[in-house]
């Protein structure tokens, strides 16, 4: 899709081609193209239950998916056949639509854990706490949460708003090259879509890209996308500039739908 | 079997034999067998006939069936009742005792040599009917601390031992109670005197070697006034496709204002995947808070044993006084366990704290079975407690049979309990975030077992967590 704001001279850090997946015997990606260069922000929008969703949790390597056809290359290598920690260690980062708790574990500890396993892989020391509290500190500020949060266990007993924002905390410790973020936007108020928004902002780079998963556009009013795609019944109807979110938001996603059916 | 599953369930790393030549009494259980363990224990006539009166009674006693567990029939005259290795008297250097049996106690790393000792921890080593090594008693004799085998404290302490022996678990409390009266061998003694604090962490490892023989321990533990101890004990087994006998009896009494912290990590050998072989644990362990404001805390981590039969209790009659049980029990595998608490409220303003976490995976039957109980004279009793269990696969089952006898109505009691499966999607989360699936599942277990893990001792929580191959909070990198 070039030429919708995109730059011609990045790398491709991921390459989805005639990716078709089933879940529980369904078949719901039905034939996925998708080309992410470095740096660039990409948003998938979709009506409910066309497999935004599924291309998310597929690409991070969630078990209960099966690739059926298809590849998705990362880095130039098969992204398909590693396994999920392995894709997070090298550097793919899923911002859950429903991030589950973790009982009796703190939020402190649990991060820890998972930077410490990514610093592993790349050779680097690991962090103990006291290390790891500096890298914290600014990381928690970008998101506006003081430490508090951090001696309670992973997600419990967190509201809709406050499991989002540990999401994008933790992406922000993590610092992954491709981060998928799925529907991170709801269940937060304006405020708090601000303060996601600023901080997936903060956090945009030449060598960092974004997958972000949307319903709504609202989202991508204060994260400006290189390139939109519309997903309808499993496959991507459309691609465009950022005015294509525009144009979602004023016609719905009918006509999309509609279009999907009869090709 | 999912990875899942096969984390949980690790090969058993306890179970070589050790090649000693042992004196083994042939099988069977009569009079004459109890009169010559009690010859061979050197033991007075008083206990002899305590014995025997045990033994009198367990004939007419019949063996409890309504533990939610399935075995068949034992037969008590194919067991071997006595079985020790032969070596030189016990002397009074640790020096004298059989290299083999060091290093035994070394490959479980359980070092009797006092050089190589645990920091801050003595150490009674029992292998199959008698102790054959105490570490530290000069050093916890300096503080009037009294740790010994109980067979020793039998002859250098009759007086103690005759006024509390039984006390809390009567001779006659139970079928297995019963049977190990007349029949215990080994097991710790310990005393406390009034206002010491016992400096070191005290305690006793279990071993089976002996094919075809029983284990019947016998610990008795008194904290007298204003005194606190903190004991532990840890037990492995070789693996054998027999199912051996180990039914023992540990009885604590704390007095006005005495402690007591008793932890248990219990890993006989659990059988194999089919259920063939393993230990039955049936136990009888139980507390006596007799003096006001004293405190008897029970932490227990089960993760051996074919069958676990075990309800550690506290009788609170002392005023103020608090009983605890912390439990987390595991069983995979075909393990079976019906364990739990009793916790029996008689003194005013009396609190109990129960937290039970049942891990079920494989083909494993959990079952938490606890007691509580009010008295009439129990006025302000207090009770919290929170039952959780968690399920790893679908052939594993978990069952929670909470009992409650309250008779005086300022009795305050709250009960929580909840079944959670662990699930794709929580160990997909953390993978997703780098952990390994192995680390995943550490991290959920070891988050769920928390509450209890926090009560054990630094060195055991480590031995714990290792058990259950799973790596303890604080302690990563
Ligand atoms: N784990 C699952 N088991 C069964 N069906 C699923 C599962 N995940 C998704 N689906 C089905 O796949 C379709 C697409 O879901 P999803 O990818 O979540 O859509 P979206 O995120 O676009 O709303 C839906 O019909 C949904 O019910
Ligand atoms: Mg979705």
């Amino acid at each position: 899709m070039p030429g919708h704001g995109t730059r011609d001279t990045g790398h491709a850090l991921l390459e989805v081609k005639g990716l078709r997946v089933a879940v529980a015997g369904n078949e719901i990606l039905k034939g996925v193209d998708l080309a992410i260069r470095e740096g660039e922000v990409h948003a998938i929008m979709g009506p409910n239950g066309s497999g935004k969703s599924t291309l998310a949790q597929v690409l991070a390597g969630h078990p209960a998916y099966t690739v059926l056809a298809g590849s998705a290359k990362y880095e130039g290598k098969g992204l398909l056949s590693m396994k999920p920690e392995e894709r997070a260690r090298a550097g793919v980062f899923l911002a859950f639509q429903y991030p589950v708790e973790i009982r009796g574990i703190t939020n402190s500890y649990f991060l820890r854990s998972a930077l410490n396993a990514l610093r592993r892989e790349r050779g680097e020391p690991e962090l103990d706490p006291i290390d790891f509290l500096q890298v914290l500190e600014q990381k928690l500020k970008a998101i506006g949460w003081d430490d508090s949060m951090m001696n309670r266990p992973v997600n419990e007993g967190f509201s809709g708003g406050e499991k989002k924002r540990n999401e994008i905390l933790q992406l922000a410790v993590l610092e992954p090259r491709l981060a998928i973020l799925d529907e991170t936007d709801s269940g937060l108020d304006i405020d708090a879509l601000k303060t996601v928004a600023h901080a997936v902002n903060q956090l945009r780079g030449p060598k960092r890209s974004f997958l972000i998963v949307t319903h709504y556009q609202r989202l991508l009013n204060h994260i400006t996308p290189d390139v939109v795609h519309v997903l309808a019944d499993g496959r991507i109807v459309k691609s465009g500039g950022p005015e294509l979110a525009h144009e979602l938001e004023a016609k719905g996603y009918d006509w999309l739908r509609d279009a999907a059916m009869v090709s | 079997m999912t990875s899942i599953e096969a984390h949980v369930q690790q090969p058993y790393k306890y179970g070589f034999v050790t090649d000693i030549e042992s004196e083994v009494v042939p099988a069977g259980l009569n009079e004459d067998v109890i009169r010559l363990i009690s010859a061979k224990k050197g033991e007075p006539e008083w206990m002899l006939a305590w014995r025997l009166k045990a033994y009198r009674n367990w004939l007419k006693m019949s063996e409890p069936h309504w533990p939610n567990v399935k075995y068949g029939p034992i037969d008590y005259q194919a067991i071997s009742y006595y079985a020790a290795p032969k070596q030189k008297p016990k002397l009074d250097s640790l020096d004298q005792v059989d290299p083999k049996l060091v290093q035994t106690f070394e490959k479980l790393g359980i070092p009797i040599e006092e050089q190589k000792r645990l920091t801050g921890v003595a150490v009674d080593a029992v292998f199959d009917s008698v102790s054959v090594a105490t570490t530290f008693q000069a050093e916890l004799a300096k503080y009037g601390v009294i740790f010994m085998p109980i067979s020793q404290a039998i002859r250098e302490h009759a007086d103690l031992v005759q006024q509390y022996v039984g006390t809390v678990v009567p001779y006659n409390d139970n079928f297995f109670a019963a049977l190990n009266s007349a029949v215990f061998t080994d097991g710790s003694f310990v005393y406390v005197p009034k206002g010491v604090r016992c400096p070191l962490e005290l305690s006793t490892y279990f071993r089976i070697n002996a094919s075809s023989t029983g284990q019947f321990e016998r610990t008795l533990i008194i904290a007298d006034e204003g005194s606190y101890v903190s004991y532990l004990e840890g037990c492995s087994a070789p693996m054998r496709d027999e199912n051996q006998l180990h039914a023992a009896v540990v009885e604590l009494v704390a007095l006005d204002r005495a402690t007591i912290k008793y932890s248990t990590i219990q890993n006989w050998y659990p059988g194999d995947e089919e259920g063939k072989g393993g230990i039955y644990n049936f136990v009888t362990k139980r507390g006596k808070c007799a003096g006001v404001n004293s405190k008897i805390s029970w932490t227990q981590v089960e993760t051996g044993s074919a069958i676990t039969w075990k309800y550690p209790g506290c009788i609170l009659q002392g005023d103020n006084s608090i009983g605890e049980f912390y439990s987390v029990a595991v069983t995979s595998r075909k393990q079976q366990a019906d364990t739990g608490t009793k916790m029996i409220h008689l003194g005013k303003n009396t609190r109990s704290t129960i937290v039970s976490k049942g891990i079920s995976a494989g083909r494993g039957q959990n079952t938490y079975r606890g007691l509580v109980k009010i008295m009439k004279g129990a006025e302000g009793a207090r009770n919290y407690s929170q039952c959780d269990s968690m399920l790893i696969g679908d052939k594993c089952g978990a069952h929670t049979f909470p009992y409650i006898d309250v008779r005086n109505s300022t009795a305050i009691m709250e009960h929580e309990a909840s079944t959670s499966k662990i699930g794709e999607d929580q160990i997909f989360y953390l993978r997703q975030r780098g952990l390994s699936a192995e680390d995943a599942v550490s991290m959920i277990v070891n988050g769920f077992c928390k509450e209890v893990f926090k009560e054990l001792p630094m060195e055991f929580a480590v031995e714990a967590t290792r058990l259950l191959g799973i790596s303890l909070e604080g302690s990563v990198g």
